[in-house]
């Protein structure tokens, strides 16, 4: 520490660090107000009934609207529709398999296997999502010989399972080892002492990061554009291309005649996104381990 | 005891399964990408900056990418650097365990849940207009838009993990400190930043990471052009951008080049991740 300056100013020096510090902190979050801001006074106008009833409009229609000065016909029921299949999938496909590693990692601290099985699901994590993408396309759209709402949802699921491992595999290792010990001690199984003790005991943790996982993949265009690709009708099909919300922002963006719907659908999306987000933070709450 | 035993065979194959997908990975970014790696050699296709997909003329090399994703991602990190250290010492250290914090923290957090295509809209439609006005270039778009834009995006990964290095630094040290007369900014200078050094690094390199692999709102803002960019102010690709954009219509020495770059992603990125958890599992072990 500095012996020549004065108590007055070592004072004045921390005083200043402290405004700085929360001027800094507060210039940080503006961001997300402008960016809502944004969102929400572009985004209300189209945010109707319409837009969760009827299926994105040709650039044909639109423009046709636009020049006599109607709304866009139009909604985005496509997307939803494509988003709730493509998720839903990678949903059913990441949480048992990320269920069933986070737990042999936490069932297996400190073995071999496990520390590969581990550093490798962070290898998984840190992977950009556009990579994932190629993935993706090189397992299923070559092979299958077509873009498919499927190639999405394994892309989706490769995002989602290292995040659903690790919070699988934290929760666990937080409970007390003596429930697993009295429930074997009891005569129960491994099995019943998995689901009946460990799964229940950590339900928040798990479930918690289950939702962050959705959260975090509701909202990708890049890994989605190399392998749903998008359409432009309703349907429930794995096989074939889907849409999705976030695949037809991008396409709004490139439309000049579809540009009002981009807010409305991005309204939607930070919606949904901040709904998971919030249940997620309740869950947390309620059932701390 | 049957049932146990084909239950932890169970949970034994899911995490062989993660053996296999990181082989199936490299395998599939390898042997779609041999093509490119025959045609130019590794390093004539990593330091060659032509990309021209014209079929005449055709030529392709990964340089110009590589130097665009260095320049955003470190201008992005440079710019996101006192923002990040404000609101780790924020909560971390100024306000630790008080309510503001964690609404700090809260607010911080949402702006990690924004899609990447939604930062690129508001990139798009706010804050390029501002850039044009500033008078960086005439369109806006360039290193310069996405660098900013990438730097918000990467605020809440840098601070909540410094923060929570920062929250672990020993209050017994800081108490000493405080006994012997130091101020707050003297204990943050002297102890606190110097034990959590290493951690709040870390961090930082693990926000790098999320920058070189943006890819939607970087595509939407840097212009797209496939050369080296001369600047702050040119415009440019990244790794990730250029692939998001040609993908669609690649095949043949196109794709397979594509693909190549995607690998070249993959390794960089596994490389700056393995550096910031190598340094965060020394931390622990102290």
């Amino acid at each position: 520490m500095n012996h020549s300056s004065s108590i007055v100013q070592r004072k004045r020096k921390d005083k200043t660090i402290r405004h700085l510090v929360g001027f800094f902190s507060l210039l940080a979050m503006i961001p997300l107000f402008f960016i809502l801001w944004d969102v929400i006074s572009k985004g209300y106008k189209n945010f109707n009934l319409r837009l969760f009833t009827e299926v994105t409009p040709s650039s044909m229609d639109a423009l046709l609207a636009i020049s006599n000065g109607d709304p866009i016909p139009g909604g985005i029921l496509n997307g939803i529709t494509g988003t709730i299949l493509i998720v839903g999938l990678a949903i059913l496909f990441s949480v048992p398999l990320g269920l069933f590693i986070g737990i042999y990692l936490a069932d297996n601290q400190g073995k071999r296997f496990a520390g590969l099985v581990s550093y490798l699901t962070d290898l998984l994590q840190g992977m950009p999502s556009i990579v994932i993408g190629i993935i993706a396309y090189a397992w299923v759209v070559k092979p299958l010989g077509s873009y498919s709402a499927l190639a999405g949802s394994v892309a989706l699921t490769i995002m989602m399972l290292p995040m659903i491992v690790r919070s699988t595999e934290e929760t666990l290792k937080m409970l007390p080892l003596s429930y697993k010990e009295a429930g074997l001690a009891l005569g129960s199984s491994y099995t019943n002492v998995v689901f009946r003790i460990l799964i229940p005991s950590g339900f928040g943790g798990i479930f918690t990061g289950i939702l962050l996982a959705i959260s975090r993949v509701m909202g990708e265009t890049a890994p989605l554009m190399l392998t749903a690709l998008g359409a432009s009708v309703v349907h429930w099909k794995m096989t074939e291309p889907a849409s999705a919300i976030p695949l037809l922002i991008w396409d709004f963006y490139n439309d000049p005649n579809l540009v009002d719907l981009i807010w409305s659908s991005s309204l939607l999306l930070l919606i949904v996104i901040f709904l998971l987000n919030w249940i997620a933070k309740i869950v947390a709450r309620k059932w701390k381990v | 005891m049957n049932k146990d035993s084909l239950f932890r065979f169970l949970l034994f194959t899911a995490a062989l399964l993660v053996l296999l997908f990181t082989a199936g990975i490299i395998y599939a970014l390898v042997s779609r990408s041999t093509e490119t790696f025959q045609e130019y050699g590794v390093w004539g296709f990593v330091g060659n900056a032509e990309w021209d997909p014209r079929s005449a003329t055709e030529e392709y090399g990964a340089f110009s990418f590589i130097l665009g994703t260095l320049y955003t991602s470190f201008f992005a990190l440079l710019l996101c650097m006192p923002f990040s250290l404000a609101v780790a010492l924020f909560n971390g250290e100024y306000y630790k365990g008080k309510k503001i914090s964690s609404a700090v923290r809260s607010i911080v957090d949402l702006l990690a849940g924004i899609p990447s295509i939604v930062y690129g809209l508001w990139g798009f439609y706010t804050l390029r207009p501002l850039v044009i006005a500033l008078g960086v270039n005439a369109q806006g778009f360039g290193i310069f838009l996405s660098s900013v834009v990438l730097a918000i995006m990467i605020i809440p990964y840098a601070s909540s993990l410094s923060s929570e290095f920062l929250s672990m630094v020993p209050n017994n040290l800081k108490e000493g400190a405080y006994s012997l007369g130091a101020t707050q900014i003297e204990v943050v200078q002297h102890i606190s930043l110097p034990s959590a050094g290493s951690g709040i690094v870390a961090s930082y390199i693990l926000a790098l990471g999320r920058a070189l692999g943006e890819t939607m709102a970087v595509t939407m803002l840097i212009g797209n052009t496939n050369r080296i960019p001369r600047g702050l102010s040119d415009t440019g690709n990244t790794m990730a951008s250029v692939i998001a954009n040609q993908f669609g219509e690649a095949d043949g020495l196109k794709l397979s080049s594509l693909i190549a770059i995607g690998l070249l992603l993959f390794i960089i990125t596994a490389i700056i991740n393995l550096i910031a958890k190598l340094i965060m599992k020394k931390l622990s072990h102290v």
